[in-house]
Formats: C-alpha cells, structure tokens, sequence
C-alpha cells in the first residue's frame, strides 16, 4: 500500500493538520510520500520524500496548477491512495484531481475498516462505509479524525515545477473579523443553536450564561440569520473554545461545530432529539425541549 | 446569458434513520423531504444574479431524484427561476458523486452555460463532491466554498470561506461554477404571487437513462448508526426533574456552582 499525501500551507505557513495525514498513513501502516505547494523554509518533520513546489511561484490557492503538480507526483509514485484533509483546499483540489485520474473519491473519512473507509452522513447521525472500486482513489479525511503525528526528520526533497493555467486569479486574503469578546478566556460559555426557534429566545440563553458567570456562544445558523454576532460564533469557522463548562441549546452537534467545542471540560446539551449527534461527546444531554428548560434552569441557578 | 443552478433535496435531519432494505442508505419510508440548505443559499443567488442582468437572462434549476424533488423544483422556481429540468431517477440516491456530476455534466454540455451553481455539499451524502466534478467534466473554471459573489462583464468576484473565518478572495472568468456556502445572502420565501406564477412555468422531464454513461466509482457496504460512545448521561423526564438533576451534577461534577 502506497500513500501519497497532500499537505497544507497557508500564509507563508506550513499547517499543522498537515501531521494528521501522517497519522491516517500511520493507521494504514502505508509506505507514504508527500507533496506540498509550500516553502523550503517550512518544512514538515517527516523522513520520506516530499515533493515540493514553491508557493512563492505557484501561488497558495491555484488548483488548476496544483492539480498538475499533484498529476505528476502521481506519476512517478504510482501511489494506492491520494490523501487530502477535508478542508476549504482539500475539498475544492481532492475532486479535481479524482476526476483526472478517473479514480474513485471518497469525502470526509473519519476511520479506516475493514477494507473501506467509514464516513459520517445525514449531518453527522450515521455512517457509511465506502470502498473504492478504482485502483486508485482519492481520500479527503474529516479534521481531528486522526492522530497528529510527527514522526521527527528531515525530508528527502524532490522539486516539482509547473508553469501556465490561469483559470483563476488568486486575489488575497481577507481577515477574520475583528473579535469584540475573546470565546477562549471563558470558563463557561453557553451557547445557542438553531433549536433555540427565534431570535427573541435568544435573551432566555443569554440570561443562562450570565448566571453561570459565563458567555453566550452560537452555532452557525443562529449567526448567519442575524440572531447573534459572528464573534459568538463556535467551530471551524469561527472561535475554538475549552472551557470548564459548555452547554449547548439546540444544537445538533455537526463536526465544524464540535471541532471548536469538544475540549470543553464539562459538556451538557439539550437536545428534544436523543440521537442527535452532540450526544456523541455530551457528558449529558438532557432531552427536553430547549425554551422549556432553559428558563426553569436558569431561575433555579439564580435562586 | 445563461445560469443553471443544480438543487437535491434531503430528508429533514431532525429524523430518525433507519437503514433500508439492501442496508447501504436510508430507508425513506416516513421522512419528510425538503431542499439541500446549501442549495438555498445557491438558488437565491442565482436568482439575485438573474435580476441584477435581467431581460435575456435565462435561469434554469436542475435536479436529479424521483417524483418527489419537483416539490423542491417548484420552490425553486418559486424564488425565480425561469425554467427546469427534472432528471428522474428513481434510484439517484444509489448512485454516486461521480455518476450524478456525470449527469449533470452530460445535461449541460451543449447549452452554452455561463454560470452553474452549486451547494457547498449535499446535507445527507455530504461529499462535496458534485460542484467541482461537473466542472472538471465541462472545462470550467471553477471556485468553492464560496460567501461572496459579484459578476461584472465575464468576470466573478468570489469570496471562498477559509478555516477560522479567513477569506481568499479570487476572481475566474466564465464560464464558471461556484459552490455556495451557508450564510452566503439571504435566501428569500416564496411570495403567494409568485407561487402562483411558478405554476405556469416549464418543467422538463428527462429519463436520467439519456444522460447516464457512466458506471458507480465507489460502492457502500453499509449504513449504520455510529457506535455509541458510551460516558455520556442521558436524562429525560420532566422538566422540573431535568432541572434538579442538572443543578445536582453541575455541583458534583464542575466548579461554576457552590
Ligand atoms: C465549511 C463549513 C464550516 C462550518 N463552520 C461552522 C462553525 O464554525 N460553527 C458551526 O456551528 N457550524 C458550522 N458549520 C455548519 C454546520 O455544518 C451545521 O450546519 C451547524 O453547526 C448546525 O447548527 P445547529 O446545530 O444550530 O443547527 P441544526 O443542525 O439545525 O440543529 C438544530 C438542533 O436543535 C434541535 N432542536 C430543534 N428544536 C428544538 C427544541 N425546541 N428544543 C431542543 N432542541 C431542539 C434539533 O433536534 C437539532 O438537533 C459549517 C459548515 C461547513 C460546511
Ligand atoms: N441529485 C442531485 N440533483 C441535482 N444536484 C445535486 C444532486 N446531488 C448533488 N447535487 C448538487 O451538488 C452539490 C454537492 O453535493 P454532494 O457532492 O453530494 O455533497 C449539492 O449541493 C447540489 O447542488
């Protein structure tokens, strides 16, 4: 079994999930090789070879030529399995480069089994187990799915070039909004999910937090309707938290959630739905509707 | 000019699933369908794009499934789209990404497309998948993820959403596809009027046989339930009761009540 592993780098940086692949072709026990469209002065710990190509000349987000860097790896290597992280590079490159090896893609592995590869679906309540029937096959594997994995030395360098393909501009990057309240420092946050019905609830889960002496926090939806602000928001795309106590109202517990919240301490959710996937990590989920419990909890720690 | 934008509808996720009889997805039996959330974000705006450039302009939605997607076709054309193609296949949900990108590629491949847009991904199969493969199949240039969106003369402007709420902001040339992500615009509901005007709008049906060449990439051997963790409490009763339960653990187990 041979893996060829596609690394990450952004703003001049090389990214840590980049070990999470590692990790992934650890649990396959997979002869493996890497490419990176990064820089020489940021190189990954890792002895095997490292196809390298130069950011600085082929810009950070270019997939159409990133694409061919990874075709010509692909070449020489001959490699079983090509493996991405499924992030905003991943999942836009990963499907690019499946399609022009004719080769299966399977999205989002979170663990390897018997001969296949398990996926979460239906937002994260079930799984699937795929198998790819191409020789060759393309991975994207879900972030924090496997163990970071730095296995110490230096690589073996081949350079890779490419010139031309311009689909696409590469502008810039834009900054993270400006954060008016810093998630990170609160040791109880309580958070608001789309269960929560209305933007008129959202006082009843404000008032919880405050009588727990913490913060309001907000999954994704509740942010992108205008309920609460993005500085509130928890996961992925907004802030990751670890406090002593995280409640979580109405929230189903999607992975891009979970990934800014599941290093809290304590987690209690309130869900009116027992499977939902929040249950997975809560160290209580109380099954019970949210605008009914909230307040009655609320009063009680007040009293 | 000429847009498509590419809709599949999903069971409500509030749910129960259960798999069904060959084991290898959902059995539908009692589940509630409605449009990919994505999918929303992609409709309105494509729709918005459609008023922006107006009279010829022509915006056609697309979905491939059985029957029960034209509910989500009529809502689409609902919130402003000129026309549809209803691809039935009455056994889409077996198929996989590449096969149903396939499709939408073999569809779109003589009708001279500007724009397609996409979900992110579908809120069920969740492959993030389909977008980008149809435009490898058509030769478009092609951007994901996207929270923004301008088009001025040939030219899109997008926004791609990046971990951490970074943004990468590029720029292609049509013809394009974008895949759109949550929080994007606001999809608007259908008006009364304007439900009563979709009426009258085109809905071509097209056996999903005409357009399939390509076989499966992939095969499923199961669906399942994940396998219970364990650790975590449940507790269900009472509000009341819920609420004296709670108060006990958070005293015993954390420090934020004394
Ligand atoms: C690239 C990417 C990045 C993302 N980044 C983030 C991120 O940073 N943060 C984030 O949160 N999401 C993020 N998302 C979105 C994520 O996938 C989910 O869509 C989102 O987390 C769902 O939010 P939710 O749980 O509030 O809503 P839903 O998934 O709609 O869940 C609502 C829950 O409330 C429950 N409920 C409903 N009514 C009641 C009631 N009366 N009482 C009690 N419970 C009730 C339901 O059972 C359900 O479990 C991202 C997605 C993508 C693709
Ligand atoms: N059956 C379908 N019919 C039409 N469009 C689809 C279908 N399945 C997926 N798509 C489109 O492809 C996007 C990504 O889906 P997926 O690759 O399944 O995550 C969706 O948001 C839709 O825009």
């Amino acid at each position: 079994m041979k893996t060829l592993l596609i690394g990450e780098y952004r703003e001049g940086k090389l990214l840590d999930s980049t070990y999470e692949l590692l990790g992934f072709a650890g649990q396959m026990s997979a002869e493996t090789s890497m490419l990176l469209v990064g820089s020489e002065t940021q190189l990954p710990t890792y002895s095997g070879t490292l196809y390298l190509a130069e950011a600085a000349t082929c810009g950070e987000y270019n997939p159409g030529l990133h694409k061919k860097l990874i075709l010509e790896a692909v070449q020489k290597e001959s490699p079983d399995l090509i493996v991405f992280l499924h992030s905003s590079y991943g999942w836009d490159l990963a499907p690019r480069v499946a399609a022009a090896l004719k080769a299966a893609q399977i999205s989002e592995v979170i663990a390897i089994t018997d001969g296949g590869f398990e996926v979460g679906c239906c937002n994260a309540k079930m799984r699937r187990t795929v198998k790819p029937a191409t020789a060759q096959a393309v991975l994207t594997i879900q972030a924090g799915a496997f163990p970071v994995l730095q296995s110490g030395g230096t690589p073996n360098i081949q350079k890779l070039t490419a010139a031309g393909d311009c689909t696409l501009e590469f502008v810039g990057y834009e900054p993270a909004e400006k954060k008016d309240i810093d998630l990170a420092k609160a040791e109880v946050i309580v958070s608001a999910g789309r269960g929560i019905g209305k933007k008129d609830n959202v006082p009843a889960i404000q008032a919880l937090a405050k009588a727990l002496g913490g913060e309001l926090g907000a999954s994704r939806p509740v942010v992108d309707a205008g309920w609460v602000e993005h500085s509130h928001q928890v996961g992925t795309t907004g802030q990751t938290v670890s406090p002593k106590l995280y409640v979580a109202c109405g929230i189903s517990g999607a992975i891009q959630h979970l990934a800014g919240m599941k290093k809290s301490d304590f987690i209690i959710a309130i869900n009116k739905d027992k499977d939902a996937p929040i249950g997975e990590i809560a160290d209580v989920l109380v099954v019970a509707d949210v605008m009914q419990f909230v307040p009655a909890l609320t009063a009680k720690v007040l009293r | 000019m000429k847009l498509l934008v590419c809709i599949k509808q999903v069971p409500d996720l509030e749910s129960r699933f259960k798999p069904d009889a060959a084991g290898v997805w959902y059995n539908e039996t009692d589940l509630a369908f409605r449009m990919n959330e994505y999918d929303e974000y992609a409709v309105e705006q494509a729709v918005q794009l459609r008023e922006k450039l107006g009279e010829g302009t022509e915006l056609t939605v697309l979905s491939i499934g059985p029957d029960r997607v034209v509910e989500a076709i009529k809502k689409s054309l609902a919130m402003g789209c000129d026309n549809a193609a209803h691809i039935q296949d009455q056994a889409a949900s077996a198929k996989d990404p590449w096969q149903i990108a396939s499709i939408i590629a073999a569809y779109a491949k003589d009708k001279a497309f500007d724009i397609i847009f996409t979900g992110m991904q579908s809120q069920d199969r969740g492959s993030a998948q389909v977008g980008v493969t149809i435009a490898e199949q058509l030769g478009f240039a092609c951007t994901t993820t996207i929270v923004g969106f301008d088009y001025v003369d040939g030219t899109i402007t997008a926004k791609r959403e990046l971990e951490g709420g970074i943004k990468g902001v590029v720029k292609l040339k049509t013809p394009a596809l974008v895949t759109c992500q949550l929080g994007l615009n606001v999809p608007r509901y259908p008006t009364l009027p304007n439900i009563m005007k979709a009426k009258k709008k085109e809905i071509v049906a097209i056996p999903v046989a005409d357009l399939l060449t390509e076989e499966s990439l992939t095969t499923t051997a199961s669906f399942h339930p994940p396998a219970k963790k364990g650790g975590g409490i449940v507790l269900e009763g009472d509000v009341a009761d819920l609420v004296e339960k709670v108060i006990a653990i958070l005293k015993d187990k954390t420090t934020v009540l004394r």
